[in-house]
């Protein structure tokens, strides 16, 4: 049985499948792989169902070993992978022999590697998933040195070699995103001149960005009354405005409910790109009507 | 009960998910009609949802546009009547909760205690007198939202919060009076801690303690019985 094993876990390596789905009402955080588009296509080469869970690899310094042949595909973003010291190409299966090794080093573009492995990964689930959520401390937290076995793929592994993505298929990463957002549902909360500062503004991600949110640097919104709603659900890509008018995007670990007026909210169809966003990159908001945001997710049919 | 007749309004939060709104102060009967419209919803069995969860006075129903578009869930959601259940009596569900209040379990109960301008003894009488009510489970889990708190024992946040607040705290903030079922960063006073798993991990088939819709009662115990609920 082949094993990946955690050389070094890096700047944040955890395991990531389509999320804890049903336990919100017991503030439990959905979690998830942050990039679903990136988590995917890498199951979908290497013939995997596409939840199964996946290393998602944040930014620098993660190395693994494989303790025997397998085949992979790494997506999302490019953090110069090598195998065996060689640049290893991504969005494209390979044939890993017994022992090799798989390091990160400079980031390119994008933030959040994932790196599927054909079979899947067995590991047990807690309440339906296989994800890791940091607060709560739930699933296989991976620590150096920690040994994740591969589950026996249905295919036979000389099949699933050659298989990759063309490349109008593969978004470019850029460090100025524009991102769609429906209004709402506390928009009411902030003055005309508020929404529209919100809406023509470049905001800035600090260095307080994680997988429970983004905290974005910016032109400060203005609230009509109120910093404060009475307590109550938010969702993946709410955007939260705290006391001090600068936005919060809620992400895959975030907490389930939240006190400060919800402005707008991201579209499904941006989360990926969102996800690969990295301190210092800069984000525009764009308007859009819910039909609007449905349609693009039927077009590319997530 | 009295009959409630006042319809939510229906707002989406983002593509994936809808928000039903009482406009309504907060109260037991309220969170009430909010619970009892999800299970409504629910019953509906409408195609395409994938839970619901209540607040306070909102519930927000999470879905798949992939299998059901805003339009229409908004439209299936507005034929379901939410009028209040005419004299619907439910048991209440009161759960005990032992505390060790004080000592290194609650290290801010004496500066609590002062600035409420009380003694030790009656802060925690006060403190443990009510059958507090189970609003909301949220923010981590298992982390109740209750509601109840004497006036006389609200203090303000701590100006800095802590970095580390042991699992199983006891603590007022602001208004608010809760139960930390994780460490986590916190800003509210701890004046105790309870022996009781919030949330076990380790017992997945029933691993929270509290829903929303119970009741809660501290319970004042010895710090050497602390160990008796292991």
């Amino acid at each position: 049985m082949t094993e990946i094993k955690v050389l070094k876990t890096g700047t944040q390596t955890t395991i990531q499948d389509r999320g804890r789905y049903g336990f919100q009402s017991y503030g439990v955080s959905p979690s998830g792989a942050m990039d679903s588009y990136a988590h995917r296509i890498a199951n979908l080469l290497v013939g995997n169902n596409l939840f199964e869970a996946v290393f998602e690899i944040c930014l620098s310094g993660c190395e693994l070993e494989f303790s025997d042949d397998c085949v992979i595909a790494l997506t999302g973003a490019n953090l110069s992978p090598t195998l065996n010291g060689l640049s290893l190409p991504m969005w494209r299966t390979h044939f890993i022999q017994k022992h090799s090794r798989l390091s990160f080093g400079r980031i390119i573009t994008g933030c959040r590697s994932y790196l599927a492995a054909a079979g899947g990964l067995d590991l047990p689930t807690f309440l339906n998933s296989q994800s890791y959520y940091e607060r709560a401390d739930i699933g296989q937290k991976l620590k150096n040195g920690a040994l994740i076995e591969i589950k026996k793929p249905k295919a036979p592994l000389n099949s699933l070699i050659g298989r990759l993505i063309p490349p109008k298929h593969i978004p470019l990463y850029k460090s100025n995103i524009n991102i769609r957002v429906i209004m709402g549902p506390q928009d009411d909360y902030f003055t005309e001149q508020g929404i529209k500062t919100f809406l023509s503004s470049k905001y800035t991600l600090t260095k307080d960005c994680d997988r429970m949110g983004y905290r974005l640097e910016g032109k400060k919104i203005e609230f009509a009354g109120a910093s404060e709603i009475i307590s109550d659900s938010l969702t993946l890509g709410s955007i939260q405005i705290p006391g001090n008018g600068k936005p919060i995007i809620m992400m895959a670990d975030r907490q389930t409910t939240g006190g400060y007026p919800k402005i707008a909210n991201v579209i499904t169809a941006d989360i990926p790109l969102l996800a690969q966003a990295k301190p210092g990159d800069s984000i525009e908001f764009t308007s859009v009507s819910v039909r609007e945001a449905q349609s693009v997710l039927k077009i590319i049919r997530y | 009960m009295e009959n409630i007749v006042i319809k939510p309004l229906i707002k989406p939060l983002g593509d994936s998910a809808v928000t039903l709104e009482w406009p309504s102060d907060i109260s037991p009967e309220i969170n009430l009609l909010v619970r009892e419209s999800a299970r409504k919803i629910d019953s509906a069995k409408i195609y395409g949802i994938i839970e619901i969860v209540p607040a306070y006075r909102t519930l927000t129903i999470f879905y798949s546009p992939f299998d059901i578009s805003y339009e229409q869930l908004h439209d299936r959601v507005i034929l379901i009547d939410f009028s209040s259940e005419k004299t619907r009596k439910t048991e209440k569900n009161i759960v005990r909760i032992p505390v060790v209040y004080g000592g290194e379990y609650g290290a801010d109960l004496a500066y609590a205690a002062e600035f409420c301008k009380m003694s030790i003894d009656d802060f925690i009488i006060l403190h443990s007198s009510p059958e507090y009510f189970v609003y909301m489970i949220g923010f981590m889990p298992g982390f109740p939202y209750l509601g109840g708190l004497d006036e006389r024992l609200y203090i303000p946040r701590l100006q800095k919060p802590r970095v580390t607040v042991p699992q199983g705290s006891v603590a007022i903030g602001g208004v608010m009076t809760g139960i930390y079922p994780l460490k986590s960063p916190g800003g509210w006073h701890i004046i105790g801690r309870t022996p009781l798993k919030l949330f076990d991990k380790k017992n997945e088939s029933k691993p929270f303690l509290l829903k929303a819709g119970d009741y809660i009662k501290f319970v004042p115990i010895e710090e050497r019985s602390f160990t008796d609920y292991d």
